[in-house]
């Protein structure tokens, strides 16, 4: 982060006319600029040139302001959505990352919502619209005025900036759609300013670079009588680095619903047919002192014994043993996940570990295998035994099967991700689309993963083999494969609990390190530890999702609020790298669970189309010609890629519609009972099977 | 009982029984042995199954100098069996087959094209009672052969035997027909081919040809018989076929195995491992061991005649090219025959589609699009020019004398009125002589007209110059559609690692892309700025059809819906003069490979954008595009035979005289129930079409619903009485004074496009922040995540990126099943309401849609339905073959990749 600080008094006059935007030239200006400087961007990553043209783009936005008479606001026409479901917003803000505040639904291209903004509900009521909303616990720290926006699709933006310890708020009322953005503190990556010189006076630019795919730009004048309010962002954003608490730990909301209780490993393990002969859920690291990163409660072989163990811990990369994820309710095969084995240069071996291995194979009795998938590129798993790590020899491990799934590591995700933004924001390039997203390799990853699980699970299914998954620490690659081939296996998991179940399960008990790899509340954007591995699952599930339109309780909104809560700091789910360091910190009584906000309403999350699949294994096609850009998620900061009207919609109109007329026949029929005096009183009975009657509902009639 | 038929000749003992006895109960069999070439191999098959499991059994294509073989099969009662014994290429080979079929069911046995120099077979039957044999020994070439066919049929059944084409030098046959065969021919015709449709003639055939089952390199296949007919190359698998519920959208013309005529694209010859794209004209050289032939509809079959008879081979090879390469007239396309052998009820068109082929539907559209031209019948019988429609509508300032001119070029057609009064037309351009400046008058004055239509503003747009040429779109497409015509397993992993690239490279979307991007560029002027538009370009039917219905599309509901979107392209494409014949080039003209082009699928692609962006804005569905695209090559439709309407009138006009019942009367493709029938065709509405609910009474009394109006717009200007009107008119005159500058403007310089496609982006934003109204306009979004690739159509036919159980079926059935909920509940309702006191606790009869008999397992279909049946159905999964070469391709890992994870490094703990 290199922030330049200039003094200097700013003149009002030529910063305010920007504020009547023009919408028939602005965007064409800004466009032409802004893509001949991505390239430059490009070629030169994080500051550099970007600083360059960050003054450059300024520079040009402000003069092309200057220079433009304001025509009449071509935005006459369209009509506005004001806000909407006001008396549920006072009490109990809707979270979706800027949502707040953005309850305006604005069909005007201008409001920078996210694409699936639940669609009005009746009884829109106007509010104050200078007042930022707050969520409780939230606090106004800075606010600056005459703030511009910079914005990539419809030019400059003239407001309020606001910060709180949560958010950064900006609003402008100057036309008569009111424009409001607004980023969660924890989404963003990096806070970067400049002062640019333009007609005689200092202008400050900041660039808001954000993990969630987009790099709002403000310019504003420089104001010593106003306090700096990029030095006030900067230290509520990066709380950590400030000796502040994360804002998880200050939000005050209830909610009707306890998510913490959504997962209990006891339970999830009986409904799995856990403890049986073979498997027995062990408290041997119920005090984290075997491993720092399980948890509490790990299944592992019954026969196994103390002294055994012990050794297969000191064999295995951070002490993370082979325990069972999954079990197949029928064949008894099993999901096994591990960390690599400590075999080194040397070849090492480890007798323990091989007859741990046996153990597993023998508790399926339909199988005399073990197929162990090593998500690594073979020759990374190589590299990795210099380093004392390595893979399982088949000629160690009797009836072992060993299969590189070739996934590359967490660096590589991360560049990838980085051309991706870069592919989809603030422009696109519709004739060569196809290429640019192809040079970003992201969907092949995806590709990579989808197969690499869709493997295991037929493994389990068709072969009724136990499989055995490792990266090099198991909690990266491993949970991601673990998790989608849980997903396809057992429906449980398609539902909007099951999901949580899982996430809880897989990623944040097994220690995924959620803190390392987004990185909350530090600002050190550069470190090598981060990388979206968990929102490549998440679209890995929206990718099955898309193929399997019935077989999901949850929706695409739900995959999107749970990666905007990643980062949003909001609540405590993902925060901390491990179980142990979440008990330590208290998360559980000291904050929210996200599951506490999605289950108190659960209507918004829901499929309607979902239909239950069960005991039916989905295998997703992972062939390219299936896959696709979540644009949903990616291009969300677009507004030409927004949908005008949810796709559900007709059909939950269709659902109210049916709930209606069931409605009234149930009405009719008691209305026919009753003339009918006590004759058949009991055909009111008759007619409640057809208001139950058919598929389960599971969306809001 | 027995009778024998029996031919024996000279030498050895090579001999094939069959004892037929009955057995077991419930099984078929079927197991392989595959190319043996062992010096001496001896095979045997024995096969006692289980009850209840599906057995083949097959012995192939034995090479061994001295095989044999034995096959015993003791299947039980009440199941078909399938054996054969086939190509024995054995010096001295032996073929034993003893079949104990039990009673009741069909037996096929079959003994085919001994190549033995000294064979003899036997083939025992001992069938039981009442059932049907058919057994053929056919087209042995031994030198000396012999032959034995016992047959011990059961009373009162017709039996065929038949010893056929022996050209052993010193054969002789004996046979002896049972008495009870009384029409062999229609049997044997029967049997080789189930459904002929009428009219077709089967051209040529050949047995035990091999289909290879497309999903990998096995060769594994299916055997048959390959037909060649008038309409179709045929395959006819030996196997019975599959009663599955794919055959809910059964097409009554072709089934899958069959190949009409004109849908064929390209045949390749397969040679060892070659593959070389065959032309026509007779083969010189070796004919290939192989037929690939690619659709276009894109399936990919493959074909192996190297089992069969070597005469045989040679002839259906030279009969599929000859019928479906070379050149041929249009008379001999198989509408003609089909249409001379059916009595075709008469379409009751007038409940139906619009034709537009009468003076009341062109008048009954103007009306109800308030448009104000005139309408012109002079051409009923094609005096002005054969170009031009029986009938057309010109601006009402076109005098008759300009209607002559030029042949039609250059004469302004109206094509759709704005509810504003300012409307569409489209032209074919003038050629452009700058020695002569008559045509620039011409065209001066027809603008003219054009503007007085309203408001006196007229924007032309030239789509010569800023879309891409038929050539272009034809190129594109080869390269497009070659993405889907996939050999094998295979090749298809290999190329899906290129696949964005090459979707890029091919440009097919991007053409798309202008397409839909200059129709809402015309969108605009017509609802933006309120201006007349004249569409031209050469020819005036090729993407002036495209653009102008795309336009109409956007702009008016009614072609949403099912028989709207039929009447508009019976009115912009069918009657609008699109070269259908020549852009299909279903003739295999020489000198018209030029003009093919795919414009119409290319307006279909168009049309499926737009409604995959605004799925409840349409009344039909994916499937119905789908089905309407393959329509195209299916040669029984007057619909898309014939280049315009004097074309269409003169060739049947000339064909009539040759049948007896009168004039030909050829269905329309807006028939389906030729194609399909009534639960299929619930396939082709989308159920989650938003109807407008007020309009739906109105709508079912006139079939041509009224124009629907936007909101936005002042009413007034339309319900102001003429004299009102008239004083408008007069009150106009100084905006008349200012938009004569523009005419001029636009004369000279007729496209501005960079700042068109600028305007047009905020037209969309404009559009797109109003709220969305399914029965207003509907623009579509054009940025490049949005154009996508019509799935559906191109990946139907790959067994490998189906899924199962998933993909848009799912949403389908689930949709069809909550609207039929509704509509027993709305019954429900209405029952009450009629009677309140009457019993309402009676079961409620449902009607089953298609849809919602899919809805019941829509667990067990795959994405490419309703296509493809789910007979392939298993539940092992696609998993891609390069999967680990994939990223050693990349190489972008690079230093990264080989990163630890984690900064620090490993613990160890040894």
């Amino acid at each position: 982060m290199d922030k330049q600080f200039f003094g200097g008094v700013a003149g009002g006059d030529s910063t305010a006319q920007p504020g009547v935007a023009n919408r028939n030239n602005k965007p064409r200006t800004l466009a032409t600029s802004g893509s001949k400087q991505d390239s430059l961007e490009t070629l030169d990553s994080p500051t550099g040139s970007h600083v360059e043209w960050c003054k450059q783009l300024i520079a040009a936005t402000i003069s092309s302001q200057i220079s433009s008479v304001p025509p009449d606001t071509a935005s006459g026409d369209c009509k506005v959505w004001r806000r909407t479901d006001l008396p549920r917003v006072s009490k109990r803000p809707v979270l979706r990352d800027s949502m707040e505040g953005g309850h305006i639904y604005q069909g005007n291209s201008d409001s920078e919502l996210p694409p699936n903004a639940l669609a009005p509900r009746d009884g829109s009521k106007q509010v104050q619209m200078d007042e930022v909303p707050l969520v409780p616990g939230e606090t106004i720290k800075a606010v600056a005025k005459d703030v511009m926006y910079i914005c990539p699709f419809t030019g400059l933006v003239t407001g309020t900036l606001t910060s709180t310890n949560y958010k950064l708020y900006f609003i402008s009322l100057e036309r008569d759609t009111p424009f409001i953005m607004d980023v969660n503190l924890g989404a963003i990556s990096r806070l970067e300013t400049i002062s640019v010189q333009s007609h005689g006076e200092n202008t400050r630019g900041m660039e808001i670079v954000c993990k969630d795919m987009r790099s709002p730009r403000f310019a504003y004048k420089e104001d010593a009588s106003q306090p700096e309010i990029v030095e006030v962002l900067a230290k509520h954003t990066f709380p950590l680095s400030n000796d502040l608490p994360l804002f998880a730990f200050l939000y005050k909301e209830e909610f009707p619903v306890d998510g913490w209780k959504v997962y209990d490993p006891i339970a999830e393990y009986k409904r799995q047919g856990l403890p049986n002969e073979s498997w027995t859920i062990s408290k041997m690291n119920s005090s984290y002192e075997v491993c720092d990163t399980y948890p509490a409660l790990v299944v592992i072989p019954s026969s196994i014994k103390d002294d055994d163990l012990k050794r297969v811990v000191s064999f295995r990369a951070r002490h993370r043993i082979p325990v069972l994820s999954w079990i197949h309710p029928e064949s008894q095969a099993t999901i096994v996940r591990s960390s690599q084995p400590l075999v080194g240069p040397s070849d090492r071996r480890c007798k323990e570990d091989e007859r741990y291995l046996q153990t597993i194979m023998d508790a399926n009795a339909q199988s005399h295998k073990l197929t162990i998938f090593d998500a690594r590129q073979s020759s990374v798993a190589d590299n990795n035994k210099a380093k004392d790590g390595g893979y399982e020899s088949e000629s160690f491990y009797p009836n072992v099967e060993l299969n590189f799934l070739e996934i590359p590591n967490i660096h590589v995700m991360r560049e990838s991700l980085r051309k991706l933004k870069e592919v989809v924001y603030p422009t696109i390039d519709e004739a060569h689309w196809h290429s640019a997203v192809d040079q970003t390799h992201w969907l092949e990853y995806i590709r990579l993963l989808l197969a690499g699980a869709v493997r295991i699970a037929d493994r389990l299914e068709s072969g009724k083999t136990s499989v055995m998954v490792h990266c090099s620490d198991g909690w990266d690659r491993t949970a991601q494969l673990t998790s989608l081939a849980m997903l396809m296996l057992d429906s449980h998991y398609r539902t909007l609990r099951g999901f949580q179940v899982l996430l809880e399960k897989e990623w944040i008990s097994f220690g995924h390190k959620f803190a390392a790899r987004v990185g909350h509340g530090d600002d050190n954007h550069a470190n090598s530890e981060r990388s979206p591995l968990f929102i490549q699952f998440i679209d890995c599930v929206w990718q099955i999702n898309r193929q399997f339109p019935a077989a999901f309780e949850f929706n695409e909104l739900f995959l999107i609020t749970i990666l905007d809560h990643l980062y949003s700091c909001l609540f405590g789910t993902f925060l901390y790298n491990s179980e142990q360091e979440r008990v330590a910190k208290e998360v559980q009584t000291k904050t929210v669970s996200l599951w506490s906000y999605i289950n108190s309403q659960p209507e918004d999350f829901t499929n309607p189309f979902y239909v239950d699949y069960e005991h039916h294994v989905l295998y997703p096609l992972a062939s390219i010609r299936h896959l696709e850009l979540w644009t949903g998620y990616y291009v969300r900061w677009n507004p030409r890629m927004r949908p005008q009207m949810p796709v559900h919609q007709n059909l939950k109109e269709l659902l109210f519609l049916r709930a209606e007329l069931q409605r009234k026949v149930e009405e009719l029929e008691r209305e026919a009972s009753s003339s009918r005096g006590s004759l058949s009183s009991s055909s009111e009975h008759t007619s409640s099977p057809s208001h139950s009657g058919g598929t389960p509902l599971h969306t809001i009639v | 009982m027995v009778r024998m038929c029996s031919a024996s000749f000279l030498n050895r003992d090579i001999s094939c029984r069959r004892h037929l006895s009955p057995e077991r109960d419930r099984v078929t069999i079927t197991s392989r042995l595959l190319q043996s070439q062992s010096p001496a191999g001896s095979f045997r098959a024995n096969h006692q199954p289980a009850p209840s499991e599906p057995i083949t059994s097959r012995l192939l294509q034995s090479q061994s100098p001295a095989g044999s073989f034995r096959a015993n099969h003791q299947p039980a009662p009440s199941e078909p069996i399938t054996s054969r014994l086939l190509q024995s290429q054995s010096p001295a080979g032996s073929f034993k087959a003893n079949h104990q079929p039990a009673p009741s069911e069909p037996i096929t046995s079959r003994l085919l094209q001994s190549q033995s120099p000294a064979g003899s077979f036997r083939a025992n039957h001992q069938p039981a009672p009442s059932e049907p044999i058919t057994s053929l020994l056919l087209q042995s070439r031994s030198p000396a052969g012999s032959f034995k066919a016992d047959h011990q049929p059961a009373p009162s059944k017709p039996i065929t035997s038949r010893l056929l084409q022996s050209r052993s030098p010193a054969g002789s046959f004996k046979a002896d027909h049972q008495p009870e065969i009384k029409s062999e021919k229609e049997h044997s015709r029967k049997e080789k081919h189930p459904d002929l449709l009428p009219g077709e003639v089967v051209f040529c055939s050949a047995s035990t040809v091999l289909k290879y089952t497309q999903d990998d390199l096995s060769q594994r296949g299916v055997f048959g018989a390959l037909l060649c007919t008038n309409f179709r190359v045929s395959f006819v698998s030996d196997e019975a076929p599959a009663e599955e519920m794919g055959q809910l959208f059964k097409n009554k013309l072709y089934g899958e195995n069959d190949i009409p005529l004109s849908c064929v694209d390209n045949i390749y010859g397969g040679y060892e491992d070659k593959k070389k794209l065959l032309t026509g004209g007779l083969m010189k050289n070796k004919y290939p061991s192989k037929i690939i032939i690619h659709c276009k509809d894109l399936r990919v079959f493959q074909f192996s005649l190297t089992f069969s008879k070597e005469e045989d081979a040679k002839k259906i090879f030279q009969g599929i090219i000859h019928h479906c390469l070379e050149p041929k007239s249009l008379r001999c396309l198989f509408a003609f025959s089909y249409c001379e052998n059916t009595s075709y009820p008469e379409m009751q068109r007038k409940k139906q589609t619009v034709m537009f082929d009468s003076v009341e539907d062109w008048t009954q559209d103007m009306k109800r699009t308030k448009g104000n031209c005139r309408l012109v019948s002079e051409n009923r019988s094609f005096e002005l020019s054969p170009k031009l429609p029986q009938f057309f509508i010109v601006p009402a300032n076109v005098s008759d004398e300009d209607l002559t001119k030029y042949q039609g070029k250059g004469l302004p057609m109206w094509c759709w009125s704005h509810h504003s009064g300012c409307a569409l037309f489209k032209t074919a351009s003038l050629p452009l002589l700058p020695e002569d400046n008559v045509p620039q008058t011409h065209m001066e004055k027809m603008l003219t007209a054009v503007a007085h239509n309203h408001l006196y503003s007229v924007k032309t747009e030239d789509l010569s110059e800023t879309l891409p040429t038929v050539q272009d779109i034809q190129l594109s497409y080869n390269k497009f559609k070659q993405f889907f015509l996939i050999d094998n397993t295979t090749e298809f992993w290999m190329s899906d690692m290129k696949w964005f690239s090459s979707l890029d490279n091919c440009g097919w979307l991007d053409i798309i892309r202008q397409c839909l991007q200059k129709a809402v560029e015309v969108v605009e002027c017509l609802e933006k700025e309120n201006t007349n538009v004249l569409i031209m370009e050469e020819g005036g039917s090729d993407l002036c059809c495209v653009v102008s219905s795309l336009v109409q599309l956007m702009l008016d509901p009614y072609y949403r819906t099912l028989l709207g979107f039929q009447s508009l392209v019976q009115k912009e494409w069918v009657v609008g003069g699109h070269a259908f014949l020549d852009r299909s080039n279903h003739l295999h003209l020489k000198d018209k490979v030029e003009s093919q082009s795919p414009v119409f699928l290319l307006f279909l692609e168009c049309v499926w954008q737009l409604q995959q962006q605004h799925g409840p804005a349409f009344q039909f569905s994916e499937t119905y595009l789908t089905v309407l695209s393959d329509s195209v090559h299916v040669p029984v439709f007057t619909t898309f035979l014939f280049n315009n309407d004097s074309h269409r009138d003169s060739i049947l006009r000339a064909e009539s005289p040759h049948t007896q019942r009168g004039p030909l009367n050829c269905p329309t493709v807006w028939d389906w129930s030729v194609q399909f029938d009534c639960k299929a065709q619930d396939l082709f509405t989308n159920p989650l079409y938003a109807e407008k609910p007020k309009q739906d009474k109105s709508v079912r009394k006139s079939h041509r619903p009224k124009h629907l109006r936007q909101l936005s717009l002042p009413s007034s200007a339309f319900k102001t009485p003429p004299k009102k009107g008239f004083f408008k008119d007069e009150a106009d005159s100084l905006k008349k004074i200012l938009r004569v500058k523009r005419i001029s403007r636009w004369m000279l310089s007729p496209s501005d496009s960079p700042q068109t496609s600028s305007s047009a982006r905020e037209f969309y934003e404009a559009w797109q922040a109003k709220p969305l109204d399914y029965h207003g306009l509907l623009l579509p979004c054009l940025d490049g995540p949005s154009i996508r690739v019509w799935m559906q159509r191109y990946l139907r036919w790959i067994h490998d990126v189906q899924i199962l159980g998933g993909g848009p079926v799912a949403v389908l059935s689930k949709v069809s099943e909550i609207l039929g909920e509704v509509q027993e509940l709305q019954r429900e309702l209405d029952r009450h309401g009629c009677t309140l006191a009457s019993n309402h606790k009676g079961a409620r009869p449902r009607a089953k849609t298609a849809a919602e008999i899919a809805s019941r397992s829509s667990v067990r279909l795959s994405s490419s339905f309703p296509f493809v049946t789910s007979r392939n159905w298993s539940f092992k999964p696609a998993i891609p073959t390069s999967l680990l070469q994939s990223l050693m391709v990349t190489g972008i890992a690079g230093n990264l990749a080989d990163r630890a994870d984690d900064g620090d490094d490993l613990q160890s703990m040894v």
